[in-house]
């Protein structure tokens, strides 16, 4: 939208002004995740840029944050577990979930609303309260402080997204396919694999990412229900900012914000290919 | 099929009256199509009672579980019935006689006599601990002497322990001799018991939970706010830029949505700590003296600042959506009726974004009136919220009762709103990227 030549000063001085203001808060929204960046490569264990930093002196810049975390054991053992557990509860929460939805978005479903209330509401409870209920529960059944405990707690919050993503790609789905497979004599488990799946996956696919990432990022479940042998990431930055901060939170930070650029691009890609095969006209 | 068609037209001419259509086999049409409704309904509901079953056991049950504690109250009527029995004629005054304390001496016999990993004083100590400080103290060390005390048995109380001779813990034993309380919504909403019973606020200075339940709403109304103020121009912005434009400008949005929490918390960490990127710059540009570095964060601007950010894409994502379906021609109409920019904007536009902002504002609010993490670690004292006080009551006091009915306090709230949400927008319409 350029502005139009019979613009007055005052449209003019609006304009402008406008799209400073949108930049600034842009800017305050990009800001502090670029910061931390060129910090993490400190080479003293300051968080304020140093005077070599600023004159760009290579004195001033080094990788031993990134060493000290490769080199730590309970950062890698925060790793692996972190993606062991991610993984398997987003296994847990892709298969339940994609199922639920397909039965979810047939219209004779009953009492549709209300079951649908039940399955978002871990995305709505706040966390502590779903990790106070969590604590007791899993005491009293003997997961707590296992890895089991911790899968399904995070399974159980990475559903909704599924079932969110999942019955959004349907809503586009053209039921006659699923009879035109069944009238050509396939059954119903062939025509879900050979049918359905292929329209719905990337919606599984983005349903998957999410379940994962909110698995990924959690914090206040593995603080309540793991013990220390399931430490993830988040646990281990969460003791890192509380006893004593030093620049390999940024390290981490910022390999973590490369993670998600990737995944950024991962979901783009498949929101586009989604609307590309259920024919849509890209938006 | 055509011979049930071709039967069911012949019939109403042979017998002179419509009959029911029925299918090949005979079964009335109606019938048979209700089964099949009822058979596909089966189907589908055995799709979702996996996940829904999944749900229930391992997320819906655990918090009503939670729920629970907040009212139960087994403790007293566990480790002292007859005590209890009895106290039911004592009026509250002075001190209960020697029936009581005889039959106080045998519930702590009979409890010795229980296995270890089932005896009732320990529960009992710290249940009565919550409401009188020095409680626990009195039971186990009297626990430790019972053994020895004999008739009678009121001096020999007396003896182990004052607070025996306190009317007040009488008073609280009696109360609390009931298989459910309310004391723990009593302390959670900032109030006591009179030595009449009554429930009465606390001193002004002994008020907790209430201010930190405003203080939570008055921080979640301005974190809504402050979202609403930043995303709303960003989201006009990118509703009105050619679609290649806005797609790589909604990464300014997307990116901070899709980064770690504890990243984004650490990132304004080190920008506003007092060592930190600002205060060093101010420093260096000469704005302040090294000796007056501003405290933004460890107080309760660290948590709005970083909540903010945290908060922003649920705001900027609803509004952009609803902006990007209302088509410019309507703000053009307005401005050629000679409407101007500013009354156009109130008139026309704003009022066709509301839905956009309704969603997003309930969406902000909901996050932040719950949030944990941010407020523990950059929200110092001022900063705090009242999931902060929970998790305090769960790991540290472990008065479990007063967590619970917190919570569900805080549960109640949210859902409330969550409700006015799905009237608004409904649920299944949120979308994420």
């Amino acid at each position: 939208m350029a502005l139009p030549a019979y613009a007055t000063t005052k449209d003019k001085v609006w304009y402008y002004t406008f799209r400073v203001i949108c930049f600034a808060i842009f800017f305050f929204l990009l800001a502090p995740i670029i910061v931390m960046i060129p910090l993490s490569f400190n080479a003293q264990p300051f968080f304020s840029f140093t005077r070599e930093m600023l004159t760009l002196n290579p004195e001033g810049y080094s990788l031993r944050w990134y060493r000290d975390f490769l080199g730590s054991d309970s950062w890698m053992r925060s790793i692996r577990n972190s993606f062991f557990i991610g993984i398997l509860a987003t296994i847990l929460a892709t298969t339940l979930g994609t199922v639920a939805a397909l039965g979810l978005s047939r219209s004779e479903m009953p009492y549709k609303g209300a079951i649908m209330a039940i399955l978002i509401s871990p995305m709505i409870v706040p966390l502590i309260i779903s990790a106070a209920g969590m604590f007791f529960f899993f005491s009293q059944i003997g997961i707590s402080g296992t890895f089991l405990g911790v899968v399904l707690a995070h399974a159980a919050l990475g559903t909704p997204f599924v079932i969110i993503t999942v019955t959004a790609t349907l809503v586009g789905f053209d039921q006659s396919l699923i009879r035109a497979a069944a009238s050509l004599g396939a059954s119903p488990t062939r025509t879900f694999f050979k049918i359905t799946m292929p329209l719905i996956l990337p919606g599984v696919i983005s349903g998957a990412l999410f379940a994962f990432i909110t698995s990924f990022d959690e914090i206040v479940i593995v603080l309540f229900v793991a013990g220390p042998e399931q430490r993830t990431i988040p646990r281990e930055m969460w003791s890192g900012i509380r006893e004593d901060i030093s620049p390999t939170i940024l390290a981490v930070a910022t390999l973590m914000v490369a993670l998600s650029v990737l995944l950024l691009v991962a979901i783009e890609l498949l929101r586009r290919r989604s609307e590309r095969l259920r024919g849509l006209t890209p938006s | 099929m055509a011979q049930a068609d071709a039967g069911a037209l012949a019939s109403p001419a042979a017998t002179g009256r419509p009959e029911r259509l029925r299918t090949a086999d005979g079964v009335p049409l109606k019938a048979a199509l209700r089964r099949a409704e009822r058979r596909r309904k089966i189907a589908a509901f055995f799709l979702v009672a996996p996940l829904l079953f999944f749900i229930l056991t391992f997320f819906v049950f655990p918090i009503a579980q939670m729920m629970w504690r907040s009212v139960d109250n087994p403790q007293v009527v566990r480790a002292l019935p007859q005590t209890l029995e009895a106290l039911q004629g004592w009026d509250g005054e002075g001190l209960p006689g020697e029936p009581v304390f005889a039959a106080l001496h045998a519930d702590f016999m009979a409890d010795m006599e229980r296995p270890r990993a089932e005896q009732a004083t320990g529960p009992l100590a710290v249940r009565l601990n919550y409401e009188l400080s020095a409680a626990r103290s009195a039971i186990t060390r009297t626990a430790r002497q019972v053994d020895g005390f004999t008739a009678p048995y009121r001096e020999a109380f007396l003896d182990s322990h004052r607070l025996w001779g306190d009317p007040e813990l009488w008073r609280i034993i009696q109360r609390e001799g009931r298989p459910l309380t309310t004391s723990y919504y009593v302390a959670a909403l900032d109030r006591e018991f009179d030595s009449a019973g009554n429930v009465v606020q606390r001193d002004e200075g002994r008020r907790i939970y209430v201010p930190l339940f405003i203080r939570t709403i008055l921080l979640s109304v301005a974190i809504t706010f402050l979202t609403f103020a930043l995303g709303f121009p960003i989201a006009y912005y990118l509703s009105i830029l050619p679609m290649r434009y806005a797609s790589l400008l909604m990464i300014c949005v997307l990116l901070p949505f899709w980064t770690s929490l504890l990243v984004r918390t650490s990132a304004w960490i080190v920008l506003l700590q007092q060592q930190g990127v600002i205060n060093s710059a101010l420093v260096a540009m000469g704005i302040i003296g090294d000796d007056g570095r501003i405290a933004m964060i460890y107080n309760m601007t660290g948590t709005i600042v970083a909540m903010t950010h945290i908060l922003l894409p649920f705001m900027v994502l609803p509004l952009y959506s609803v902006m990007r379906t209302i088509p410019p021609s309507y703000m053009r109409a307005a401005r050629s009726l000679g409407a101007t920019p500013w009354t156009a904007f109130r008139r026309v536009y704003f009022p066709q974004t509301l839905p956009g902002i309704g969603a997003g504002g309930v969406l902000v609010f909901i996050i932040s009136i719950g949030y944990y993490i941010t407020p523990a670690l950059v929200g110092g004292q001022s900063g705090r919220m009242i999931s902060n006080e929970i998790a305090r009551h769960m790991q540290q006091s472990l008065n479990w009762g007063l967590a619970a009915a917190l919570g569900s306090m805080l549960l109640v709230g949210v859902l409330v709103l969550y409700w006015l949400y799905n009237r608004l927008v409904g649920a299944d319409s949120l979308k994420f990227g």
